[in-house]
């Protein structure tokens, strides 16, 4: 197993967690409702369900969290050791001293806001022209960017490499960004919520003389919070995980970011030294999982703010 | 404060389909209030939006104080509007939300303040101008939709169907308060609506539409005493009046074998057939029906047996059918006073009121007038 599955697996479990605990809340109130009707052998198989999905995510984390604190030998012990013995913070130290650590902390988080905050900005005023502004090939350009959903990431990577390799900016920070910043998901999504906002709250607010920019932040924008945080959170934490692009894009700690970094430190190593690439993982995924409390605590709030409303 | 004037105005939403509004020319003077009622897919809240400009014009013009208003946007136009659901801003409070068009219109803060209190005070809703409208009742909603409209004191306020929302009893008081509010005000309003009652009591001046054409524009009692046609006969009023189809002969129509003598300018105007229209008020009892079948003459009255009784406590309204009239002849409607009591299966004989009776063409349903 080489890193890039690891930061794999981790983009993997990130995103569907965002959903599944959308689902599982959305879960609990079926289950609350059908108690009713159904037994407890329903309830204890329900249980049961939730604690299979959880420890199919949490032993992985456990894991590597546990890895983090084991000395080399004691990775390869069998059986699993299932408490590292003894403790050690051996390989937090050896990560943070033999790659440059920070400086990809640094990187991630340059390559994190700015993609993020141009794929956000991009996503909304895109969907707001292609739902509520009214052009001509409005329905063509809609068309065009569905398309663009339609093409697999990874089939554009050669000739996007091609041409920024031209352009000279390899090793950069706009040879990262600006290929990523292209938004057909954030825009499809948006102008989906767009669309399903009352026509007449728009046009009251037409009639009241809000002009396209007022339309948009004053009206359009506050009754859409659930969703565009949904989407900037998928968006962050998509980004954060990023690894194929500036994988190819970047060849040291000039612009690489961590997902990068933890590549260059297991090339360094071998593939036996696990240890400080688990450190690594854990840390990596820390401000993605603080970030993620903390919005998700807003997205429900604004989730039920709608839902009292009307 | 403007006039409007509907020039051949036409909406179509398809290039061959049936214009959904058709060469509608309606004159709309300064500070009038005008309802435009019909039933529901008859274009009158398309006219109102085509006014507001929030559908296009495809045929004729719509003048603003004598402006054509082709190309002029919505926020350009200074029209109020009050939606049936009320449209508020969720996010904002109820000053927010009356604020919200002079803060886009950049009047200073302490005019805005002024005039949103000014609003508030009239339609007392100084106790909810912090609450935002999840927190508001349907008539507190409605009468903060009223009052983002009153602030921006516009040309036109535009309104559809605003009480279609609120409960009856609430409907009825909410309806003489804008009734009472446009009076005061003074601005030009144009009020849709698909009932009939509050046509006939707010408004100035009342436009019937059916499938997109104007039919008849005039004061409520105008409608209601001189239709134009059997649309607009059958459309206002409550209970419906009775239309029955009927041949003349010498200057005599027959309603289900009751004679009814017709004015002779009339008579002279009405071809073969008629359609005769009685409105429920439009008839008397009587106790002893003179003449009679026994002896070969036309009864004078019509017998009738009770199928339904509408008892409102001052009057009460019989629907009853025609004694010896087949299954599928249309019920007569007549209105009784209180001290009339019938009741399901009587037989009431009734006699046509000189003088109120209507009477169309059969063919093209228009009213025949001397």
């Amino acid at each position: 197993m080489s890193t890039p599955t690891i930061v794999g697996s981790l983009d993997d479990e990130q995103l569907p967690q965002t959903a599944r605990r959308g689902r599982r809340r959305r879960a609990s109130h079926h289950a609350e409702a059908s108690t009713h009707h159904r037994g407890p052998l329903w309830t204890a198989a329900g249980y049961a369900g939730m604690v299979l999905v959880v420890l199919v995510i949490a032993v992985p984390l456990f894991w590597i969290l546990l890895t983090s604190f084991k000395e080399r030998g004691d990775i390869y012990v069998r059986p699993a050791q299932w408490w590292p013995d003894p403790v050690t913070g051996q390989n937090y130290r050896e990560l943070t001293t033999r790659i440059p650590f920070f400086d990809y902390v640094r990187n991630s988080v340059i390559i994190t806001s700015a993609t993020s905050v141009a794929k956000i900005v991009l996503g909304v005023i895109s969907a707001y022209a292609l739902s509520l502004l009214r052009f001509p090939g409005r329905s063509v350009v809609f068309l065009v960017v569905i398309a663009a959903l339609m093409v697999p990431n990874q089939i554009t990577v050669i000739s996007n490499y091609a041409l920024v390799a031209q352009l000279g900016w390899r090793n950069t920070f706009q040879g990262i960004i600006i290929p990523l910043a292209g938004v057909a998901f954030g825009t499809f999504l948006m102008r989906n919520q767009f669309l399903s906002l009352p026509g007449e709250i728009i046009e009251a607010a037409r009639l009241d003389g809000a002009g396209p920019m007022k339309l948009l932040w004053r009206v359009v924008m506050p009754m859409s919070w659930p969703t565009l945080v949904a989407f900037a959170l998928i968006t962050v934490v998509n980004e954060w995980n990023e690894y194929l692009w500036p994988f190819l894009m970047s060849d040291d700690e000039s612009t690489a970011p961590l997902p990068v970094g933890l590549t260059f430190l297991q090339n360094n190593d071998g593939v036996t030294n696990w240890g400080p690439v688990m450190a690594g993982t854990v840390l990596a995924m820390l401000p993605i999982l603080v970030l993620f409390l903390f919005l998700q605590r807003q997205m429900i709030k604004g989730l039920t703010a709608g839902a009292v409303k009307s | 404060m403007a006039t409007v004037y509907f020039d051949e105005a036409t909406r179509r939403f398809s290039k061959d389909d049936v214009p959904a509004v058709d060469g509608i020319t309606l004159d709309i003077a300064d500070g009038e209030f005008l309802v435009l009622v019909g039933p529901s897919g008859c274009g009158k809240s398309t006219t109102l939006r085509m006014l507001a400009g929030l559908e296009p014009v495809d045929g004729g013009r719509i003048l603003v104080d004598g402006h054509d208003q082709k190309g002029v946007r919505p926020r350009d136009r200074d029209i109020a509007m009050v939606f049936q659901s009320y449209a508020l801003y969720p996010n904002m409070s109820a000053a927010q939300n009356m604020a919200f068009a002079l803060d886009n219109a950049k009047v200073s803060k302490a005019e805005t303040k002024q005039r949103v209190a000014e609003a508030a005070k009239i339609l007392e809703l100084e106790p909810l101008l912090d609450r935002k409208p999840g927190q508001m009742s349907g008539g507190q909603r409605q009468r903060v939709a009223m009052g983002r409209a009153i602030v921006r004191n516009p040309k036109v306020f535009c309104m559809d169907e605003p009480l279609s929302n609120l409960d009856a009893k609430l409907r009825v008081s909410t309806r003489s308060q804008i009734a009472g509010l446009q009076r005061r005000l003074g601005i030009t309003t144009v009020y849709v609506t698909h009932d009939q009652v509050e046509a006939m009591t707010m408004g100035h001046r009342v436009a019937v539409l059916r499938d997109g054409k104007l039919q008849q524009v005039d004061t409520p009692e105008r409608l209601y005493d001189h239709p134009v046609n059997t649309f607009v006969a059958a459309f206002i009023g409550s209970p419906a009046i009775t239309l029955v189809e009927s041949g003349v002969r010498e200057g005599v129509a027959r309603v289900h074998g009751v004679p009814v003598p017709l004015d002779r300018a009339v008579a002279g105007r009405a071809g073969e057939k008629v359609v005769v229209g009685l409105r429920p008020e439009s008839w008397h009892v009587v106790e002893t029906p003179a003449g009679g079948s026994r002896d070969g003459s036309d009864p004078s009255a019509l017998a009738l047996t009770v199928e339904l009784v509408e008892s409102l406590g001052s009057e009460s309204f019989v629907y009853g059918r025609p004694v010896g009239a087949d299954e599928g002849a249309d019920r007569v409607t007549v209105r009784l006073d209180k001290r009339t009591h019938l009741t399901v299966g009587d037989t009431v004989h009734v006699e046509p009121n000189h003088g109120e009776v209507h009477l169309f063409d059969a063919a093209s349903g228009e009213r025949i007038e001397a």
